[in-house]
């Protein structure tokens, strides 16, 4: 009997969050379905859900305009530029934090996240006219420049949480073993690492590829970034519904998948480890 | 432990971390300060003079002022209240045995990646437009008007749209709180015959309580620099109905090139932003000794 009831309860409960679920997943479903579309179909005053004329052709339109092309290769270089760039400064910095703790390191963290605290918009108009003078303006250098450090300390707590679960005995019993300093950190060190400088990696190429008040900003054309490029769609000439679609699937595709593998991650990455 | 040669190479490797966060935090907010004394607009370059506290009179006497921070905290209370109340519904229920869970969270979680203008878009023309979206398709389907929802509730369309972007984040948080709720104690209690209300609110609420501070403290930092949705939306309005604090500083300062008034804008930004990061620093901190 109890069996029985709990089966039944397991059929509401699925078939309750499937709904919501796919509510909540619909606008992106519209979306990737609206792409495949002819621009006459996507504006029907009856809109159709499957049984349509399935077409590519907003694909390839899309990705004969040059353009398209120019801004997804942007935001590859300045969300993986600008991650790497991070990693470069913080694993160092996150390594001695977690190792070589001082007096005042938590102190120090505090700190760090503190400065991410800062609402961009009280330091846009400086970084503006530091970048426009130094000739960064539209750059994928200036973004790179500004996404690092907009992202560095979220990449030096991510680091430092994956850093400090490493225990330090492993390191003297490598020693005791008579492994030299290099092959401490190349052999024992590298492998226990290389998860989290993965995670963290992960987080923030997706952070990075969808910040969009830095990216709007200091961006005009030739370094905008699919956040800046589709956000020009906006004004009514560009309006077709298909053809936008199909350009905002492919700008969020590569980044949705990367984000479903980093599930765990980003509650740990975004809440500073207060959450895990 | 340390010796002190692994101290200095600490304290080397620790440096340039350090020294450029320090730089990029107070230069730009040392210009900030001193641009909000000047009078300073780029369109009239050379006649920069110290104005005193010019700028932030004018800025709080701005008729788009109080609107403006008025629509900066009803965005953000009222994507808090539907995320949070949507997100300890949402963990609950997924936390619930089902089939497909996994399929189900990957939905959910979804539109936390999609960039914030791809969803301002696709919300505003295919969902919301009233002659061409979805809704107004639904709307005369069932015989009703459709809703030109931002020209008659700007403000409440974008609330829509960040709230279905910022609710998979704190489902996510609030569901991993949720698998370490204690199962033992909750089976007890079922046992004691306590019913399912009671559960939740003397047993699921004040484990979750944690994490719904640390969500509400990161939403809101994220909340208060929503750009990208009115930018592509309503450009702040009509008028100034969906006008923030953020979204007017960049008018100030990028379209009137105003530099002075919108650097007082920016400070004022700031002190706003500090009161939330105060409360949500601590909370991190206590974590941190834990």
């Amino acid at each position: 009997m109890a069996r029985e009831a709990s089966k039944g309860h397991k059929a509401v409960v699925t078939a309750l969050a499937w709904g919501v679920a796919l509510l909540i997943f619909f606008p992106i479903l519209w979306t990737f379905l609206t792409s495949f579309k002819t621009e006459g179909e996507a504006i029907n005053s009856h809109p159709s859900f499957l049984f349509f004329d399935w077409t590519l052709e907003n694909y390839e339109t899309v990705n004969q305009r040059s353009d398209y092309l120019a801004h997804f290769w942007n935001s590859v270089v300045i969300s993986l530029g600008s991650t790497v760039l991070g990693l470069v400064i913080a694993v160092p910095a996150a390594w001695s934090m977690a190792f070589v703790p001082g007096k005042r390191t938590k102190d120090l963290l505090m700190w760090m996240l503190s400065t991410k605290m800062l609402p961009a918009v009280g330091v846009l108009v400086p970084i503006y006219l530091l970048a426009r003078d130094a000739g960064l303006l539209d750059t994928k250098t200036g973004l790179v420049i500004v996404l690092t450090m907009v992202n560095l300390p979220i990449i030096v707590w991510m680091l430092y949480t994956y850093f400090r679960e490493i225990p330090g005995e492993i390191l003297e019993a490598a020693r005791m073993d008579g492994a030299t300093l290099s092959s401490e950190i190349l052999y024992v060190l590298t492998p226990m690492a290389v998860p989290g400088i993965a995670s963290t990696l992960l987080l923030n190429v997706i952070l990075a590829w969808n910040e969009s008040f830095w990216t709007l900003n200091l961006t005009a054309a030739t370094a905008a970034p699919l956040t800046a490029f589709i956000a020009s769609y906006s004004s009514p000439e560009g309006l077709f519904y298909a053809k936008l679609s199909a350009a905002s699937t492919m700008a969020i595709a590569p980044i949705m998948i990367l984000g479903w593998f980093s599930q765990k991650q980003l509650v740990r990455g975004l809440t500073f480890g207060a959450v895990k | 432990m340390a010796t002190q040669a692994s101290r200095t190479a600490g304290r080397l490797m620790l440096t340039p971390a350090v020294l450029l966060l320090f730089l990029w935090m107070i230069v730009p907010l040392g210009m900030t300060i001193y641009f909000s004394f000047l009078r300073f607009n780029l369109l009239m370059p050379g006649t920069e003079a110290f104005t005193g506290f010019e700028n932030y009179t004018y800025f709080f006497t701005d008729p788009a002022f109080w609107p403006a921070l008025t629509n900066t905290l009803t965005l953000v209370l009222g994507v808090l209240v539907i995320t949070v109340v949507g997100g300890v519904a949402l963990a609950v229920l997924l936390d619930q045995p089902m089939w497909g869970q996994g399929i189900v969270r990957i939905l959910v979680i979804a539109p936390f990646f999609v960039m914030p203008s791809v969803s301002a878009l696709v919300w505003k023309n295919m969902l919301m437009n009233p002659v061409n979206g979805l809704f107004a398709a639904l709307a005369r389907g069932l015989g009703l008007q459709p809703i030109d929802f931002f020209a008659d509730a700007p403000l409440a369309s974008i609330i829509a749209i960040v709230a279905w972007q910022w609710l998979p984040f704190a489902t996510l948080i609030l569901f991993t709180a949720m698998q370490s709720l204690d199962r033992e104690q909750m089976e007890a209690a079922e046992m004691d015959g306590a019913g399912p209300i009671w559960r939740f609110v003397h047993l699921t609420v004040p484990h979750l309580m944690r994490a719904m501070t640390v969500v509400v403290l990161i939403q809101t930092i994220f909340l208060l620099s929503v750009f990208a949705e009115i930018l592509v939306t309503t450009n702040g309005g009509p008028g100034t109905a969906s006008t923030t604090l953020t979204f007017l500083v960049y008018m100030q300062s990028m379209l009137q090139f105003d530099v002075g008034l919108g650097s007082a804008g920016g400070i004022v930004a700031v002190i706003l932003a500090n009161i939330v990061a105060i409360f949500l620093m601590r909370m991190i901190g206590k974590n941190l000794e834990a």
